[in-house]
């Protein structure tokens, strides 16, 4: 067995250096190894990499160890001794995970408290949603016409949300949940929360002071409050400056709230793109006579905002994580709904296997955001160096 | 010549906090001069003509552009700006932006010219400044002559009557100027209206019509060419000729 512990891991990392080894011609001529024979190479590289100091040798050694102790059991909890459906006396029974919990409640994790029959109806908003948030990031589709497609898929969701035509019941937006609200409070608040940060980005560098000033105090009062707080204003405070019988929606208020926070940050973050275009593109701008807001989304915008796509996505991100805070005003996302899931009382002990698996979902979606602008940035930046 | 007069500076003075940039500085440039601008850094040549159109706001006495006075008001500014082009340092290209979209953002923006008819008339100055095979590249992918030709024609392209340079060939590099120059010759051969800070004194003997001499935010003398090189009046540009020529 020890002697077996050195080679499975070490295999790993030299498999991935032997090609980048072929990708890098360069770096195939180094020094050559003393056995240099093929199949001894993971052997050599691990004694050059991994064990080449007394120091090295040590945290080699320990991460090793830290890796034997704890892959087997996480496998094991996964995958190996999970059990996957049955009731939950199978679950008692089994020493793993118990994703059943996940098949018998998934329904009411995506889905909320949606009326259990009418569950295909958000089922396919979310699908045409997500398709259409597909269709919108591939640069050949980036036509006058896509806005019309969102119209339409938008008023397409409404009506499957809403209902109350063609048959549809009715079914008030309190009732929606899970899936269909973290999706549609993110994207609808990241879609309105990126122009207003420019315009506060913008307007924070204005010559107008009362400008100025309003967009500096909007940004530092944003920043310097909990989004909870911002969320809980917006859902219990606003509504008592409101005249009697004038009601704004919950979701609405939430989005809003959501939607003012997130643009507070990402303006900072666009002024920082906009304070990296040097003085001479306003000029030449202005030496040409183009009028303050032709020079703005024609030459310093175009170049800011590619400079601070990372910081931008970070906070597309981070605002769609934020969307699971929305839970103290009374909105059912996908994570309130997932922690609804593990009340059952027959359920109860396997609420981990749930917020698993509520992670997971976020996860896949932070990180296609995180991948497209990846892709963005590549695109962005082909053809320009200075 | 005052009464062709296109630009006029009267007694213009213009302070940075405390420090005083221009002291009224009086000059009178005709339609079709070529007025090259020459004096030691600092001396306010660059402020000069960046207050020409409005770079640089002055504050106190006039400066008036083709009859029209330059003030606060957005609308003179503006104005005067579509008939001034000017020529930067360091070229300030739009990077983002191919050679050709340079040329004709501003003409289809600011004129509300057809994209097809500027386009047209971008490649004829791409011709003159001997690059229309670079029109669909970036700027970033282009030497530092080339992309200050670029920014000769973009300047051009909105049919200027008055073509300001701000010191056109002091950043690049020696063997690249004189295809700089080049353009700048022919172009005044053409009758165009020309400031130009400089030190290039070859172009300045062979181009201007007068030179003009600046020190400590003050113009300290003026003249033909021949007067300000066989006979300069004040010591303080025989010190600076002596210095600029000598080396």
């Amino acid at each position: 067995m020890s002697k077996d512990t050195p080679t499975t891991p070490s295999t790993l990392p030299a498999a991935g250096w032997a090609a980048s080894y072929e990708e890098e011609p360069s770096q195939a001529s180094a020094p050559p190894q003393p056995n240099g024979v093929t199949a001894l190479k993971p052997f050599g590289w691990a004694k050059d990499n991994l064990f080449n100091t007394p120091l090295n040798t040590a945290l080699s050694v320990a991460c090793l160890a830290i890796l034997w102790f704890a892959v087997p059991p996480i496998v094991g909890w996964v995958l190996l001794n999970a059990s996957w459906s049955g009731s939950s006396e199978a679950c008692r029974e089994a020493a793993g995970a118990c994703w059943s919990i996940i098949v018998v409640k998934h329904r009411l994790i995506f889905f909320g408290t949606y009326p259990y029959d009418e569950q295909w109806r958000p089922f396919l908003a979310c699908a045409l949603f997500v398709a259409m948030l597909g269709v919108s990031g591939v640069r050949a589709l980036w036509r006058p016409w896509l806005a019309g497609a969102w119209a339409l898929v938008l008023g397409a969701m409404g009506v499957l949300m809403w209902g109350g035509v063609f048959g549809l019941t009715y079914v008030a937006n309190d009732k929606w949940g899970g899936l269909p609200i973290t999706l549609m409070l993110s994207v609808f608040s990241i879609t309105l929360a990126f122009p207003l940060s420019i315009l506060l980005a913008l307007g924070r560098q204005s010559s107008l002071p009362a400008i100025r000033s309003f967009c500096i105090g909007f940004i530092e009062l944003m920043r310097g409050v909990p989004l909870v707080s911002v969320l809980f204003m917006a859902s219990v405070m606003f509504p008592l400056f409101l005249p009697e019988g004038v009601t704004v929606d919950k979701l609405l208020r939430a989005l809003a709230g959501l939607t003012l926070f997130t643009a507070a940050y990402l303006a900072e973050a666009v002024r920082g793109g906009l304070q990296a275009i040097p003085r001479g593109q306003y000029e030449a701008a202005d030496a040409l006579g183009l009028s303050y807001w032709q020079k703005t989304a024609l030459i310093i915008l175009p170049q800011a905002l590619r400079i601070v796509i990372p910081p931008i996505v970070n906070q597309f991100i981070s605002c769609f994580k934020d969307t699971s805070l929305v839970t103290i005003v009374g909105l059912y996302d996908l994570l309130t709904a997932a922690t609804v899931a593990t009340t059952d009382p027959e359920w109860r002990p396997y609420f981990a296997e749930v917020y698993v698996f509520a992670g997971l979902m976020f996860w896949i979606f932070c990180f296609s955001m995180s991948r497209y602008s990846q892709w963005l940035e590549r695109l962005a930046n082909r053809y320009t160096r200075r | 010549m005052t009464e062709n007069a296109i630009i006029e500076l009267r007694k213009v003075g213009k302070w940075y906090n405390s420090y005083h940039a221009l002291r009224d500085v009086s000059l009178t440039i005709g339609k079709g001069e070529k007025v090259v601008v020459c004096g030691p850094s600092g001396s306010g040549k660059s402020t000069m003509i960046r207050c020409i159109n409005r770079l640089e706001a002055h504050q106190t006495g006039h400066i008036i552009v083709d009859g029209t006075e330059l003030t606060d008001d957005v609308k003179s500014v503006e104005k005067i700006r579509r008939k001034v082009g000017m020529v930067f340092q360091n070229f300030n290209l739009f990077p983002h932006l191919t050679v050709l979209q340079n040329l004709t953002l501003a003409p289809i923006w600011v004129r509300g010219m057809a994209k097809s008819e500027i386009e047209e008339i971008a490649m004829m100055y791409l011709k003159r400044v001997r690059i229309p095979d670079q029109a669909h590249k970036f700027p970033g992918q282009l030497s530092g002559g080339q992309q200050q030709r670029v920014a000769i024609a973009r300047a051009l392209c909105m049919r200027p009557e008055i073509m300001l340079f701000d010191e056109p060939t002091s950043a690049l590099d020696p063997e690249m100027v004189k295809e700089v120059l080049d353009v700048m010759i022919e172009l005044a051969g053409e009758g165009m209206t020309m400031v130009c800070v400089t030190h290039e004194m070859g172009f300045a003997r062979q181009v201007a019509d007068s030179i003009v001499f600046m020190a400590e935010g003050s113009i300290i003398e003026s003249g033909s060419p021949a007067d300000f090189f066989e006979n300069p009046k004040s010591e303080r540009t025989r010190q600076f000729l002596g210095q600029i020529l000598e080396h």
